[in-house]
């Protein structure tokens, strides 16, 4: 290699490796805000502010959904198998929204430690299936089975 | 080795890139068409749908393709602008002027789709997801070099200052990738991995495999075709693309 081309090549990997490092450390400093929510964990341990927009992350915990019958109001547990939050929410969720779904709830933690969520969002997992393939797995697992 | 070089540098000349990838566009245009009438009818008519998500799963057949070649395309930009900042590559930069808009259009069109399925499974249109928020800086990012080409008095200043932000937006790159991985996010992790087989039945992500092919089949005839106008346009007061001009007329 030509001494004029090494050099080109050494200083652009030189800028390469001190944006990247640069990128790396405001990375390392926003992490814990690049997070799009909060896990129950996090609530209990008391580390999120009170009355304060934030989102928690979790599953639906099965049997825990209650619905108003008169209003959109419902009532459910968000659980990331360590810990427990209850969640309230007036309004429609999500088509994917149901027990032992992945849900994100986007409210404010009141004094007794319940989110009161303004926006429910369902998330989905990679893995897709055919309802077919689906049903047989349901009918092959016991029925006491974890339910996560 | 003399001889190796030589072939190499046969395919940085304009001229003999003009002449070989001529005979190239059609064949990948033909591939396109099929590959993807064969990945979108499979896929958006006879897959199976998803358990959960019932028919809405089935714009992951555009949505998928689309955001494989909005981080691969740049990708490549990145190797080709590599090429035109320590070797001064005319035809690299040739290449990432071609691909900057198409890159732009995947990015748009992965964004897109993902608002439109994230509506009906999630429950937005739009959250300011780690994933989702990486993918909308990528699209600047594909602007940004589009608009570094023109902001120039000189094709040349132009054509490196677009080359670097490529080289520098790459480290984006890797933020997409593993933003699933790194931090809680709405977007689900990859359903493909190059370690372990898809979380997917075959009927399912076999026209997706097919899809992606197709639309790589179709960035190679899109590329090389505005490859070859722009040869053309920068050659214009040469002998040969005269004479090419004259026997065509």
């Amino acid at each position: 290699m030509r001494p004029v081309r090494r050099r080109r090549l050494l200083a652009l990997l030189g800028l390469v490796v001190a944006a990247s490092l640069a990128l790396g450390l405001v990375l390392y400093a926003l992490r814990q805000n690049i997070n799009l929510f909060f896990t129950p964990s996090q609530i209990v341990a008391g580390v999120v502010p009170l009355n304060q927009r934030l989102r928690v992350g979790g599953l639906v915990v099965p049997g825990s959904v209650e619905r108003a019958p008169d209003s959109l109001a419902v009532v459910f547990l968000v659980t990331d198998t360590a810990a427990t939050v209850p969640v309230t929410f007036e309004g429609i969720l999500p088509d994917l929204f149901r027990p032992g779904q992945g849900v994100v709830a986007v409210g404010r933690l009141d004094a007794q430690g319940t989110v009161r969520a303004e926006q429910v969002l369902a998330r989905h997992d990679e893995n897709y299936q055919p309802p077919e393939v689906q049903r047989a797995i349901e009918q092959a697992r016991p029925p006491d089975a974890d339910e996560y | 080795m003399k001889s190796r070089w030589n072939w190499l540098h046969q395919w940085a000349s304009p001229r003999w890139f003009y002449r070989r990838s001529g005979a190239c566009i059609p064949w990948c245009a033909v591939a396109a068409a099929g590959l993807l009438a064969v990945a979108l009818v499979w896929g958006l008519a006879f897959a199976p749908p998803d358990y959960q998500q019932g028919d809405s799963f089935r714009i992951f057949y555009i949505h998928l393709p689309a955001a494989v070649l909005a981080q691969s395309v740049f990708a490549g930009m990145a190797v080709a602008a590599l090429v035109v900042l320590v070797w001064r590559v005319k035809l690299a930069d040739l290449f990432i002027r071609a691909a900057a808009p198409f890159g732009a259009s995947m990015t748009a069109l992965a964004l897109g789709t993902g608002a439109i399925w994230g509506k009906p499974a999630w429950g937005t249109w739009w959250e300011w997801d780690a994933r989702l928020t990486a993918t909308l800086v990528q699209f600047f990012l594909y602007l940004g070099v589009i608009g570094m080409h023109g902001a120039f008095g000189s094709t040349r200043t132009g054509g490196r200052a677009a080359a670097l932000v490529c080289v520098l937006g790459a480290l984006n790159l890797p933020i997409i990738k593993f933003s699933v991985n790194w931090w809680h996010t709405l977007h689900q992790p990859a359903t493909f991995t190059l370690t372990a087989p898809p979380a997917m039945p075959a009927e399912m992500w076999l026209p997706a495999l097919v899809a992606v092919l197709g639309f790589y089949a179709l960035f190679a005839a899109v590329v090389l075709f505005q490859m070859q106008s722009e040869i053309l346009y920068r050659e214009r007061h040469t002998d040969w693309v005269r004479r090419l001009v004259d026997g065509a007329a």
